[in-house]
């Protein structure tokens, strides 16, 4: 029973090779003994041995439910009824909504059972994970010529990635605002899907930067992924953002064939790379030509535009989203305060965390009188150069596109320290531009680096609600990669 | 020039915010309902928890659109909503949403009549939609504050005039023109005691011909009276200060109703910096053609219409026609009395003195509104026909109407049980007449002998005989006929 993806879960459950409520307590008796890996912040025992049992029953009466009875992690981004809910930050430490996010109410609704929520880098503003005040977390594999050093799983889905990566739980939900869920699954070796903007709803989901945020999944396959999207995915009246679209079923794509599917491949992002990258780039390539995809250069001029317009956007949505968190209400309030405007400093130094502070204080900053022109206004402008340069020069020619997901593969927590808070943005040079253009993305493992033996993930982008393609695609190169194969080369923690 | 007070000419611009009428919240399905208990009328959206989403109120744009067109402005098929942002505890999310940007209506306008009656136009700039606050109470609690949130979401318009007003009176006037806009096409209900109507008037001074002044903005002024008090006393104190040769600041000032004084709130240093920016929570408002020509078409007649229509077919006065269309329930329920009446040409200058003085005056005495009177108001023209087709007089119908009033019945069968109709019938009249005369004839012989004032006493005395119902013209022409045989 180790290693259970959602498809076998199902198998076996049907089955009747175990009962949900015997892998929930497994999973339960998993995340005690690992708790060294710090994926969770909090376990939910009590209600996942709940959920599993009424979905026991439920299998018992021969109902179904594409997760019925599926042990999985929900980022602590998600608004979960009587559950805890902190966002990785001190100001919601002690936070327990009365209300459930539709994305997890939508899981509930397929008979998922919920073994607790993942750390995460604070208000998801992190690539390491370790912004969360609830400490960082770590990935169960070494590299190889470093086996003592502890390795981040990247960020800011950091728990959900440790979680699955350890089996900890059979799937988790994720956030992506920059490349949250993405940069996580490539330094994991998992499946992440960022779906299109608008197709998950956002409501009870803690917002970072609204505009960009999309909850999506990491799951071990291409078929689970198709699976959570699946479950995920409505549209919602609750979210003036959440697009009415048929939500088609994913798996109906897994094994189609995609001969004279036209894959592009972004001259921008792929100069410099370095060796490894390259070499899975091209062997994809070959996976992709030898089924049949036409393969066509392409170019995205605004490319090297993202990342700026990236940090303009998110912090000033942030500083004006976290606001609401001034010690008055529900969140944290410091003891030191003898009026108001010290309850308001002293609630939110103390409550805050430094990478939150300084978004906060960039984005305050980019909205001020005198320099809202000078960077909010230039930034939307480049953000509308850049649809335009995707519709134009990508989307007009081919159906999929093919990336790197990540400058590197995961680093070490120690070698943070030597990183300025811009090399730590750099990690989301490749995936930043899709939330900017509000498109799909997924980031597949494909291969391990060559010496250190870590995994590394390539990205595939489509055209706004072209789920479907990457589906299709992702799978094909998954079955090349035999990443599940390739994975038994990992060191893994003693 | 106008309005000139020792030459110094007075600019005035309203900001005037009008709660939408709707049910619920802007952004939420909390309540509006005036008078809860405090923080009943608050949903998870309005406490700003983590996670929640606003979903605009399509009622209030429709309402926002129809009062666009009443103050005949553009309406944007193009707006959007934007966050302005500061810290104050009974504004949860640390930002009201509001329009900056793009406002849902531009360029409109209202006429007013200036302190000679003349005809002004008094431009708007733009109606834009936005969040109220919640409310601060300090004075509860020595230490604390307190918040109630029940207010906070409620739907606002945020009327801007130009800076077109001359006078307190031209505001004023402006302000109540502006309230019955509102009311006619149902957008605000203008309850200005329950703070559905605030206004905000930016006054300046300046010597004409030259570039207006530095203005202070006057902030939450909530009566029409306080308005004018508060922009007679601004106007004094800025003449005051330029004339002993200091300067007006830009600042922000509040009313004090008791000492009917303004003082300073906030200098323009002091000044927050809103960081507005576009709500990405909120797709742009984009309206459809077919909505807006919709709601276009279902527009009620609005006051200046109806006024010059009521002079026009009624061949009323300016003066009544204007008192009648003030309220939109009146004017009807005058149109509905004419109709009403059997001879419509005849009686619709009577019905219309009848709703001015009798009505008026009893909804005055026993303060109601029309809709609550105690009898139909088609009852106003049977009345008015009982006197044309001198069933009754002009006297008697008083206390036809004072009964009607009392009890709601039907004026032809007040009259009947009460026996009240007028007395016609020459012959019964000239015998009346002839009693009158045989019981007076001192008089009478007076009369003959070239008394004729006591004319006047044998039609009093007739009268008297035939307990008040006799026809007076009737009267008149038998005692005439029988004084001067």
């Amino acid at each position: 029973m180790e290693d259970l993806t959602i498809a076998e879960t199902i198998k076996g459950l049907k089955a009747g090779n175990f009962t949900s409520r015997e892998i929930t307590e497994q999973y339960l008796a998993r995340i005690e003994k690992n708790e060294d890996l710090n994926a969770y912040i909090t376990v939910c025992a009590d209600v996942a041995l709940k959920m599993a049992s009424d979905a026991d029953n439920k299998l018992k009466n021969g109902k179904t439910g594409s997760m019925l009875g599926v042990p999985i992690a929900i980022k602590d981004l998600f608004c979960t009824k009587g559950i805890k809910t902190t966002a990785g930050s001190k100001m919601l430490s002690e936070f327990v909504p009365e209300y459930e996010s539709t994305v997890t109410h939508n899981l509930i609704d397929h008979g998922a059972v919920f073994l607790g929520k993942t750390n995460m880098d604070e208000f998801a503003m992190g690539s390491s994970n370790t912004t969360s005040y609830f400490g960082a977390c770590f990935l169960p594999y070494r590299k190889k010529t470093a086996p003592e050093m502890k390795l981040v799983p990247g960020g800011s889905s950091g728990g959900s990635a440790t979680a699955v990566a350890s089996d900890l739980c059979v799937a988790a939900t994720a956030s992506d605002t920059g490349g949250s869920i993405r940069q996580p699954a490539s330094f994991s070796g998992l499946v992440g899907i960022k779906p299109t903007y608008g197709l998950c709803s956002r409501y009870g989901m803690i917002a970072f930067a609204s505009s960009l945020d999309q909850a999506g999944s990491l799951t071990k396959t291409v078929l689970d992924s198709a699976i959570m999207l699946n479950a995920m995915a409505s549209y919602d009246t609750k979210d003036s953002t959440s697009e009415k679209v048929d939500v088609p079923d994913y798996r109906s794509q897994l094994g189609k064939s995609i001969k004279g599917i036209k894959i592009g491949l972004p001259k921008e992002y792929l100069e410099n790379l370095n060796e490894d990258s390259l070499r899975l780039v091209n062997e994809a390539k070959t996976w992709l030509e030898d089924a049949g995809c036409e393969l066509v250069d392409v170019s995205l001029k605004t490319t090297s535009y993202a990342l700026p317009a990236y940090y303009i956007i998110a912090p000033a949505e942030a500083s004006s989203n976290l606001a609401r968190y001034d010690g008055v209400k529900y969140s944290y309030r410091s003891p030191n305060y003898n009026n108001l405007n010290e309850l308001y400093v002293n609630s939110r130094s103390e409550g805050f965390g430094e990478e939150v502070k300084r978004r906060i204080l960039t984005g305050t900053y980019v909205l001020s009188a005198g320099y809202y022109d000078a960077y909010y206004t230039k930034a939307l402008e480049i953000q509308k150069m850049i649809k335009a340069d995707f519709e134009n020069n990508a989307f007009s020619k081919v159906d999929v596109l093919l990336t790197p997901t990540t400058p590197s593969t995961a680093f070490g927590i120690s070698e943070i320290d030597n990183m300025t808070p811009l090399d730590m943005y750099l990690n989301d040079i490749f995936t930043v531009t899709v939330n900017i253009a509000g498109l799909p993305a997924m980031s597949v493992p494909c291969g391990l680096s060559s010496k250190d033996k870590l995994p590394i993930g390539l990205q595939l982008i489509a055209n706004r609600f072209r789920e479907e393609d990457i589906f299709k695609v992702a799978y094909v190169m998954e079955q090349s990669a035999n990443f599940s194969t390739l994975k038994k080369e990992i060191l893994m923690r003693q | 020039m106008a309005n000139l007070i020792n030459g110094w000419e007075v600019v005035i611009g309203l900001e005037v915010h009008a709660q939408i009428a709707t049910q619920s919240k802007l952004f939420s399905t909390s309540p509006t309902k005036f008078g809860a208990d405090p923080n009943e009328n608050v949903s998870f959206y309005d406490v700003a928890m983590p996670g929640m989403l606003p979903v605009l109120n399509e009622h209030a744009v429709d309402q926002a659109i129809k009062t666009g067109f009443a103050i005949n402005g553009t309406v944007n098929k193009m707006s959007q909503f934007d966050r302005k942002n500061y810290f104050y505890p009974d504004l949860p999310s640390g930002y009201q949403i509001s329009q900056l940007f793009h406002p849902i209506v531009s360029n409109g306008y209202i006429d007013i009549l200036d302190e000679k009656g003349k005809n002004k136009r008094i431009n708007i700039e733009r109606i834009h939609i936005e969040q109220d606050a919640g409310k601060s109470i300090h004075d509860l609690d020595k230490e604390h504050s307190y918040i109630d949130l029940n207010r906070a979401g409620i739907p606002l318009m945020e009327i801007v005039s130009k800076p077109d007003i001359r006078s307190s009176y031209e505001a004023m006037q402006y302000l109540k023109k502006l309230r019955m806009i509102l009311r006619y096409v149902g957008s605000c209900n203008c309850n200005m005691e329950q703070g559905n109507l605030r206004a905000d008037a930016n006054v300046s001074i300046h010597r004409p011909d030259t570039p207006f002044g530095n203005r202070a903005e006057i902030k939450n002024i909530n009566s029409i009276k306080f308005l004018g008090d508060a922009i007679d006393y601004e106007v004094q104190r800025q003449i005051y200060e330029l004339e002993s040769g200091r300067t007006v600041s830009q600042e922000t000032r509040l009313f004090d109703a008791h000492t009917g004084q303004t003082r300073t709130m906030r200098s323009k240093e002091d000044a927050a910096d809103y960081r507005y920016f576009p709500d990405p929570d909120l797709k742009p408002l984009i309206l459809t053609s077919e909505r807006i020509s919709k709601i276009k078409s279902e527009l009620p007649e609005l006051p200046d219409t109806k006024k010059s229509r009521f002079i026009e077919k009624y061949h009323l006065t300016p003066t009544d026609a204007s008192i009648l269309v003030e309220d939109r329930n009146t004017a009807d329920d005058y149109e509905k009395a004419v109709q009403a009446s059997k001879f419509p040409d005849k009686s619709s200058k009577l019905i219309a003195n009848w709703l001015i003085g009798e009505v008026f005056a009893i909804l005055n005495k026993e303060n109601k509104e029309i809709a609550n009177l105690a009898f139909p108001i088609e009852y106003i023209a049977e009345l008015v026909d009982l006197i044309a087709d001198q069933t009754i007089s002009g006297k008697i119908a008083k206390t036809v109407f004072a009964k009607m009033n009392e009890t709601g019945k039907h004026p032809r069968e007040i009259v009947n049980e009460e026996n009240l109709a007028q007395i016609v019938d020459r012959n019964i009249i000239a015998e009346a007449t002839q009693r009158v005369l045989d019981n007076n004839f001192e008089q009478f012989n007076q009369y003959k002998s070239g008394k004729k004032q006591l004319f006047g006493f044998f039609v009093g005395q007739t009268m008297k005989e035939l307990h008040g119902k006799g026809n007076p013209d009737i009267i008149h022409s038998v005692l005439t006929e029988l004084l001067n045989k």
